[in-house]
């Protein structure tokens, strides 16, 4: 028997219609545990980097963590892997909500597509009965509204859909997949899935999932369910709401978002605006975010309520979390969060994502403000109106609508800030300065070089800045009983030195940032958030309760335990290290292979004021060679070597790139 | 007939504070499980949500008794502009649906409090949901004595309504041979 795993997965061939379910090799779940882990193995072993997003050879992998469908409290995350359109690397981007527990009672660890669909259609799952069904009148559907008709028309309230909008079935380079209250939303895999003809998912699950050591299991479960519920009510003394406790960054439940839109930039990612959370605008906002909340909402087996129902009057319901609450006012300099709101409630049956999507549009209109795009470039024509120019919310919103159905300037910017710069031409290059690895970023423009996260924008390859960072501070207390206080409970550092960096650790002078934590701690702190971030794609633990929060019920020295108990597997905590370890090369080693290297480890020039290139330079080396990688960031034969992974030297000799 | 002293377990339900997150389906089917925790499988619970965020729909509800027949008809409830059928209030393992059947065997389940020896604190699905949609109360209530059908009774109704008595006796005669 396999345990927390079910040992198949769905292959499906949208080319001929071939539906196989296939068992797994134990020696995979051995090596690296799963979702993440082993979708990076699929990806290696069957997309070479020839392979083009939008060929049928590219995989669309939905693959559940390891322990989704376990009685682990938060493990239900779906990991999604393709080749990106955007950044031409490997993508994997997850969602949470129902889905992955879903597939994983009806059977499969993980659904893989390949190929492409001749026409439009939808797949049904119900354990072992699989259907490629037509999806012609779902065409144009939004994405939440999908979810809802295909549950109707199969008559299964309980099933779980993942599906795209019309972002995805035009091939939008920012499309997302949604699902639930959940979405897949970075570096377009919904593009992807439109390409393949594909435009949703619907599963159902009436089976088992075992586990290896049901009662010792059970105790650790439970602690973690009461810790958790501890940390809800005892905040982290002195840090800002959403760090102090659990949880995807509680915006729903928050209505002060001073530090948000007074800290991170407006528009195209440029301006501060020190002076807007006034009386008045808290009142507006804070009336807005109550009325239209319908209720505050959980993912599967968790009790922390990150996400929320907004029902605007006039428009369906949809579900929300976190800052996409915040990105399209900032976006569109549009001093409303009913518009914010709206305008995500759109991009949402759109199926765009809430990062990129209001930085593209913001982008256009700093073009069109320097005169390299133009008015006729926002001029109507007969299948659509001209672009209400005087308005900022109205612009807003008729770009994308022009982006999602790539007509006119909407079709150059279907593909991102860097694509669309590079298409326009005619200095627009200098315009794209929130981008990395061809992918838009947080807002955020700061002044001093801070080093570790210097570290982790440049090497993270999740292109996404909150699922890297969270078990560090984010900042020094200045009161020295403030720290000792804090260091106290702080039970889950990797080791006892750790500490003592965070209490030499000071907000001015000798001991303070940007030269310390100095170097060598530098690359031990983000080594140490970056494992703990692996674990959970691996294990499909929500972050929000794991590796992106301080003091979080899941930590380094109980994951071997919760795992072991779990799955059955021999692991204790090196050799839980040496999983992540092995997990991370291989995803720097699919990237590698499709070109990765040291440029591209490169955050945005002016992502902080204040640079020091001597010192981020020997930063990198440092951190490279901490990682086992060469100058050009590239993992040695002997890091390679040393975890089993013969077969990726193998590759990389043939190929020249050792 | 006679009254005696009983001890009324009560589960409270507050619709309003259910976050949706099925935790307590999830915990019961582990609970139940032989070995217990063993196994993880929400269609084997004896609690089951209807879960409608869209329209604010939020329905713990816990399995009750075996029944036979399936109801004439359907009825529509309409409260706070919210509409419900009438089997979403239903806690009857009916032969209508599926729901609070053992997915493989079709056998019928319901909630025993999590009794358990020795006893718990509360039931798990109680336990399971700290933001207090759930909550668990005892009291003491005379009622009158009356036998309870037991659970071997209630699986063995519902094999003998699926396969009749004839099937039923031959197989007992039959395994009876075996031992």
């Amino acid at each position: 028997m396999r345990y927390a795993e079910t040992g198949y997965n769905l292959e499906i061939d949208l080319t001929t219609g071939n539906i196989e379910k296939v068992e797994t090799d134990p020696r995979d779940t051995e090596a690296l545990l799963g979702g993440l882990g082993t979708n990076a193995k699929i990806m290696w072993d069957r997309v070479p980097p020839e392979v083009e997003p939008f060929d049928p050879e590219n995989l669309l992998i939905f693959g559940a963590g390891l322990l989704c469908g376990t009685m682990c409290p938060g493990a239900n995350r779906t990991i999604v892997t393709t080749v990106s359109p955007q950044t031409r690397f490997m993508a994997y981007s997850m969602m949470g909500g129902f889905f992955a527990p879903e597939m994983k009672y009806a059977g499969y660890d993980k659904i893989i597509l390949r190929g492409k669909s001749p026409k439009l259609v939808y797949i049904w799952i119900k354990d072992d009965k699989v259907e490629i069904r037509d999806a012609a009148h779902l065409s144009g559907k939004g994405a939440v509204e999908t979810q809802d008709l295909i549950r109707a028309e199969l008559k299964e309230p309980r099933a779980h859909v993942a599906a795209i909008g019309l972002a995805g079935e035009n091939r939008v380079w920012y499309s997302s997949i949604e699902q639930g209250r959940s979405s897949a939303s970075r570096q377009g895999l919904g593009g992807v899935m439109g390409d393949k003809g594909v435009k949703a998912i619907a599963v159902r699950g009436t089976k088992d999932i075992n586990v290896y050591k049901p009662a010792e299991l059970h105790k650790e479960c439970d602690w973690m369910m009461e810790y958790m519920m501890w940390r809800q009510e005892n905040p982290v003394p002195k840090m800002m709401p959403i760090m102090a406790i659990l949880g995807s960054p509680q915006e729903m439940m928050e209505c002060d978002e001073k530090w948000h839109t007074e800290n991170f930039v407006w528009g195209n990612a440029r301006t501060r605006r020190k002076n807007f959370w006034t009386p008045e605008i808290e009142e507006a906002w804070t009336h807005t975010q109550v009325s239209v909340r319908t209720r505050l909402i959980s993912c599967y087996n968790c009790p922390i309520k990150c996400g929320a129902v907004i029902t605007i009057p006039g428009q369906a319901a949809y579900m929300m979390k976190c800052f996409t609450k915040l990105t399209y006012a900032l976006g569109a300099m549009v001093d409303s969060l009913e518009f914010s709101l709206t305008m995500a409630q759109k991009a949402t049956e759109y199926g765009l994502d809430g990062f990129s999507t209001p930085q593209v549009i913001a982008f256009a209109w700093e073009l069109w403000e320097a005169g390299i795009l133009t008015d006729e470039d926002f001029a109507g024509t007969e299948e659509y109106p001209p672009c209400p120019m005087g308005d900022n919310a109205e612009r807003f919103e008729w770009l994308m609508d022009r982006i999602v159905r790539r007509q006119g300037i909407g079709d150059i910017l279907a593909n991102g800030v860097y694509w669309a710069a590079r298409k326009i031409g005619k200095g627009a290059e200098v315009y794209d300065h929130n981008t990395i690895r061809k992918h838009e970023q947080t807002p955020l423009k700061l002044g001093m070089v801070n080093p570790l996260y210097y570290l982790m924008y440049a090497t993270n390859e999740k292109l996404n800045i909150t699922q890297i960072e969270g078990q560090w501070p984010q900042m020094p207390y200045k009161d020295p009983a403030d720290r000792e206080a804090f260091v106290k409970d702080w039970f889950h550092v990797p080791a006892e030195h750790y500490k003592e960096y965070f209490l030499k650790w000071e907000p001015k002078g000798e001991f303070a940032m940007p030269y310390y934590p100095g170097i060598k701690e530098c690359c031990e702190i983000v080594n140490w958030m970056e494992m703990m971030h692996y674990i959970d794609d691996a294990t499909g633990v929500c972050t929000g309760i794991s590796a992106f929060h301080l003091k979080p019920p899941y930590h380094i020295h109980n994951y071997p335990n919760i795992i072991a108990y779990a799955t059955g597997l021999d692991i204790d905590e090196e050799k839980l290290i040496t999983f992540t370890k092995r997990e991370r090369q291989l995803v720097r080693a699919n990237n590698v292979r499709r070109g990765w290297r040291r440029e591209d480890d490169t955050p945005p020039e002016d992502h902080w004021a204040k640079r020091l290139p001597e010192y981020e330079k020997q930063l990198l080396d440092a951190y490279y060679e901490f990682k086992g990688w060469n100058m050009d960031g590239i993992p040695t034969k002997e890091t390679l070597l040393e975890l089993g992974l013969g077969y990726v030297v193998e590759d990389f000799e043939k190929r020249g790139i050792l | 007939m006679a009254t005696i002293k009983k001890i009324i377990k009560t589960i409270n339900v507050d619709v309003s504070k259910c976050n949706g997150c099925r935790a307590c389906e999830m915990i019961c089917s582990a609970f139940h499980a032989n070995p217990k925790y063993s196994v993880m499988n929400p269609e084997r619970s004896r609690i089951r949500l209807f879960r409608d965020p869209l329209r604010d729909l939020y329905l713990p509800m816990y399995a009750g008794p075996y029944v036979e027949a399936e109801c004439m008809g359907r009825e529509k409830y309409i409260i706070d502009d919210k509409e419900y059928d009438e089997c979403d209030f239903c806690r009857a393992a009916c032969p209508s649906r599926d729901l609070f059947h053992e997915p493989d065997s079709g056998l019928p389940l319901k909630c025993d409090m999590c009794e358990d020896d020795p006893p718990q604190k509360e039931p798990l699905c109680v336990r399971w949901c700290p933001n207090d949609a759930l909550t668990y109360e005892e009291r003491e209530e005379e009622v009158e004595e009356q036998v309870e059908m037991e659970d071997v009774e209630t699986g063995l109704a519902a094999l003998v309504d699926k396969y009749g008595w004839e099937k039923m006796k031959d197989t007992f005669a039959r395994m009876q041979l075996k031992d």
